[in-house]
């Protein structure tokens, strides 16, 4: 008994040490991000691939946009991930210019449960906040009829469906709303979470996938990606030059091919773009202006900005077999210009642009 | 008159027999059908691969989760390691100063405990170990997971402990046995069965557990040992990939639930094997 | 080392005699030092858990200080939830918490107590009972996410069908009265185990006595058994109530998510533990941050009052 016991602990004592050691030997970068959820499974391809060809490992973590700039401002993350730029209040929490890079866009996308209608619907944005705030509550309404003539709409109630959980989607969607109508801006706004005034919650996307597809006569909001994925009917949204555009890959980098600001914080929703999807937004890599900051060395820094550029170029190409939209021209000369203006102790940060 | 009477007190405990049986295997109806859930959904993954491997990209063929493997089993074990001491000597402490202010308040704050949500053990350890350390570390997410054990431990200890005859210790002490040698050698033996089950059931509560482990462990898609690092565990890897809109992501998130229930499985049997021979029977 | 204390055989010469007993006198005060230490240790730990659970409650309130400076105690009662006004009110999340958590564990007690006397009283041993208690301790370890998604995949469409066969209004399938059903199936394991523990721990001369006077197995059972572990049963149930109350992921799933009060148990409503994980990645404001937080020191402090009313409830049935 004594001697099975006393090899037991050593056979454990072994185990233990030689798991501690797994990980010894010479201290090699490896970056550490986290944020958006919406992003990780592009990241997850990105940063696998920039492994497989310049052997730098990349941790990213999706704990949500805000999880993601909280720890940033924390300072336990080398970058964040956001579907929202920061706000006022992040910002001056931050202590530090903080930059946002713009890696790839988004889009959300309308999917309703009506067998009977064959043809994609077409909804415009005021139809769109009367049915979330409520007002428009049957399918034969006049207000969506007159958009979809000659489609025959059923007498059935309208069945909201939005996230119970807080994410970039709600924002993404919300601040759409703010935008096009008077009424949604006064009486709900804008955020990650909000005052639904009508309908279910599910949580995630497949939460709001289920509350769709099981319950007939509902509508409700959820990325592209995952409506591509899972073969959802779509809602074609009439954007400012009033057309109605089909939500793909196409449409999103279209609507982000406008002016865009020095610092990149722009909202896509609504675009001006004639052929753009109107219910897009860039998402964003944030990170710190000045890389000295506590304990962060200036590998560290060089590596993030490489590794950022290669995001922008060549790791662009693999967004599409993903179901994420291209970087428009205009955005990635932007990023470049972001970049560049990356400091380390005051100078700027080199890195190759091969 | 007598006899049918006594038919009739015979005929309501042969119904509370069947009406005990009824109920407690309706229980394992839930558990069957989503076990089989998980293994139509799951099956097709698992071989060799999936076990050694570290998960790859959506539309890439192969992958697997042994960093999620490697990651749950040094976690669990540093939570056990700092739980099960502390929480059998609490259960000590309960029984031996059952009547004590300190005892009562022990009692409520245990039960307390275990009403905490997981989310907000794992906020209280992220501002405990990771905000003052400026780093995520698999070392703050088994504190957190020790702390979720505490009171299955503790209770089922105390409660175990107090079932036990007081002839038991009483007879040691006058053997002149010190209090330790009491505990150590007398009531923990006897108690062994009571104590191990909840053991067991601690460590099956946290093997599921993700909410504590999103901001002290923060997951980790490669393999490491290190516990002052960043570390993946097998519900991070589940729910991350259950909650994405891929296909094939979804069927890794249920071969590594199916992996999880299995290996919960083995150890259960695994600690039975070991702990027959230790075990006293009354 | 410490041997039991023994009459020493005749000696000879008496230095030895005073040396030995010395050397006893010695050990005895070692002994009752190292007793003393380790009753110590024992008190400590007892001490160290009430710290902890108080170090818990501080950080909570340090947390939650801005929201509470905003709000005060208009939090409690308030009906609204609503992150972009700055405007928080907790009270539907309070009523959605107890009654899906109460709703569980009424709907949750037969089955434990069935199972706990199935497995201690009529099969304590063999391979079947084996192969049961394997299987209760298995429903712990299914993570609460599968749980969520088996729920909402199976369990929603048969409420669904059940409510439209029973006449509810507005027939959605998720609601509090699904999330309590898969809450009861969550918490089956904790008073089943300990349960269990208990009833096979009853003493074979007691309920041999009670045999011997006539009793059917029935009968051995409720006034025996049942009453003995009457305390350890309470225990397990406290335990079962707590997970109830703190449990997330499977419950978000299926309650609708909504901040309305809920009508009756067929309406979606929302828990304050799943309302904290929602939203608590996403938080953008310092404001909505403690807001959530506090409502996590709401949910603590309401598992104190639950706690300490149980106890008392249980301490008269026990003692009377």
């Amino acid at each position: 008994m004594r001697t099975i016991k006393g090899s037991l602990h050593a056979a454990l004592l072994l185990a233990v040490l030689s798991l501690v050691s797994c990980n010894t030997g010479p201290e090699t970068v490896s970056l550490i991000g986290a944020g958006s959820s919406f992003d990780n499974p592009l990241f997850s391809k990105m940063f696998y691939e920039y492994y497989r060809s310049r052997g730098l490992k990349v941790n990213y973590q999706s704990i949500g946009s805000g999880g993601g700039i909280s720890q940033l401002i924390n300072r336990t993350i080398d970058f964040g991930a956001s579907d929202v730029p920061m706000n006022a209040e992040q910002d001056s929490l931050s202590g530090a210019a903080v930059l946002h890079l713009p890696v790839t866009a988004s889009a959300v996308v309308l999917s309703y449960n009506l067998p009977e209608v064959t043809e994609p619907l077409r909804l415009t944005s005021e139809v769109l906040a009367g049915m979330f705030l409520g007002r428009i509550t049957r399918w034969d309404d006049t207000g969506i009829a007159a958009c979809n003539p000659g489609i025959h709409l059923p007498a059935v109630p309208v069945v909201i469906a939005h996230r119970s959980d807080g994410s970039g989607t709600s924002n993404i969607f919300t601040t759409y709303l703010a935008r096009v109508s008077e009424p949604w801006k006064t009486i709900v706004g804008r955020g990650s979470s909000v005052n639904w005034p009508a309908g279910l919650g599910g949580k995630g996307n497949e939460g709001v996938a289920g509350l769709i597809r099981q319950t007939h006569g509902a509508i409700g909001y959820i990325e592209l990606a995952f409506a591509m994925q899972n073969k959802m009917a779509c809602a074609k949204i009439r954007n400012r030059a009033g057309h109605f555009i089909t939500p793909d890959i196409a449409s999103i980098t279209a609507a982000a091919n406008i002016p865009i600001p020095a610092d990149s914080k722009i909202s896509l929703a609504d675009t001006q773009a004639a052929d753009g999807y109107p219910i897009a937004a860039f998402s964003w890599v944030l990170f710190y202006k000045e890389q000295h900051y506590q304990h962060h060395s200036a590998e560290r820094a060089a590596a993030m900005v490489k590794l950022l550029s290669w995001m922008i170029h060549e790791g662009q190409r693999y967004s599409g077999a993903l179901y994420y939209a291209d970087l428009s021209p205009a955005a990635v000369s932007t990023g470049d210009a972001i970049l560049r203006s990356v400091t380390y102790d005051g100078q700027p940060v080199s890195f190759n642009q091969k | 008159m007598q006899k049918n009477h006594v038919k009739y007190r015979i005929g309501k405990s042969r119904a509370f027999q069947i009406l005990t049986t009824v109920l407690a295997f309706s229980c394992v109806i839930p558990l069957v059908a989503i076990l089989l859930y998980i293994i139509r959904a799951g099956i097709s993954r698992i071989n060799w691969q999936f076990l050694i491997h570290i998960p790859k990209p959506v539309g890439e063929v192969g992958g697997g989760i042994a960093n999620a493997l490697l990651g749950s089993v040094i976690m669990i074990g540093m939570a056990s390691v700092i739980a099960i001491p502390l929480g059998i000597m609490g259960g000590v402490f309960l029984n031996e100063y059952k009547k004590t202010r300190l005892a009562y308040w022990c009692r409520l704050s245990v039960d307390i405990l275990q009403g905490v949500p997981s989310i907000v053990i794992g906020i209280i350890a992220y501002f405990w170990l990771v905000k003052p350390l400026g780093g995520f570390s698999a070392f703050s997410g088994s504190v957190a997971l020790a702390i979720m054990m505490l009171p299955i431990i503790v209770r089922s200890t105390e409660e175990t402990l107090k079932m036990l005859p007081d002839s038991l210790k009483e007879a040691a002490f006058a053997l002149g046995m010190p209090f330790h040698r009491v505990l150590l050698k007398v009531i923990l033996p006897v108690g062994f069965s009571g104590i191990l089950s909840g053991v067991m059931l601690s460590v099956a509560r946290i093997t599921g557990e993700t909410a504590p482990l999103l901001f002290t462990a923060f997951g980790n898609p490669y393999i490491s040992g290190d516990p002052t690092k960043p570390m993946q565990s097998l519900p991070l890897l589940i729910f991350n990939y259950a909650t994405s809109p891929y296909k094939d992501w979804h069927d890794l998130a249920w071969g590594a639930s199916l992996v999880l229930l299995l290996w919960v499985l083995f150890l259960n049997i695994f600690t039975k094997l070991i702990t027959q021979k230790w075990k006293v029977q009354l | 080392m410490d041997t039991p204390y023994t009459i020493p055989a005749p000696v000879q010469s008496p230095a030895p005699i005073a040396a030995r007993a010395a050397a006893r006198i010695r050990r005895s005060f070692r002994q009752i030092r190292t007793e003393n230490v380790f009753k110590n240790v024992l008190v400590i730990t007892g001490l160290l858990l009430v710290i902890l659970v108080l170090g818990i409650l501080l950080t909570l309130i340090v947390q939650s200080l801005p929201s509470i400076r905003l709000l005060g105690l208009r939090f409690l009662w308030g009906k609204t939830w609503n992150p972009v006004k700055d405007v928080y009110g907790a009270f539907p999340f309070l009523v959605g918490t107890l009654l899906s958590s109460f709703l569980a564990l009424a709907i949750s007690i037969p089955f434990s107590i069935s199972i706990a006397i199935f497995l201690g009283e009529y099969h304590p041993r063999g391979w079947f009972s084996n192969l049961l208690k394997n299987a209760v301790e298995l429903i712990a370890a299914v993570p609460s996410v599968i749980y969520g998604f088996w729920a909402l995949a199976v369990l929603v469409p048969m409420v669904r069908s059940f409510e439209k066969s029973i006449g509810v209004q507005q027939p959605l399938g998720v609601g509090i009265f699904s999330s309590s059903l898969i809450l009861a199936v969550m918490i089956i394991p904790y008073a089943a185990s300990l349960g269990r523990s208990m009833i096979q721990m009853v003493p074979s001369p007691l309920k041999e006595a009670a045999y011997g006077l006539g009793a059917t197995r029935w009968e051995v059972i409720r006034s025996v058994v049942l009453p003995y572990t009457r305390s350890g049963l309470f225990a397990g149930i406290l335990l079962s109530l707590g997970r109830a109350l703190g449990e997330t992921m499977a419950v978000t799933m299926v309650i609708g998510n909504t901040s309305i009060l809920p009508k009756n148990i067929f309406a979606p409503g929302n828990t304050m533990a799943s309302v904290i994980a929602n939203e608590f990645t996403e938080a953008d404001k310092t404001v909505y941050l403690s807001a959530l937080i506090e409502l996590g020191l709401a949910l603590f402090l309401v598992t104190v009052v639950i706690n300490i009313a149980g106890k008392k409830i249980i301490d008269r049935f026990t003692h009377e």
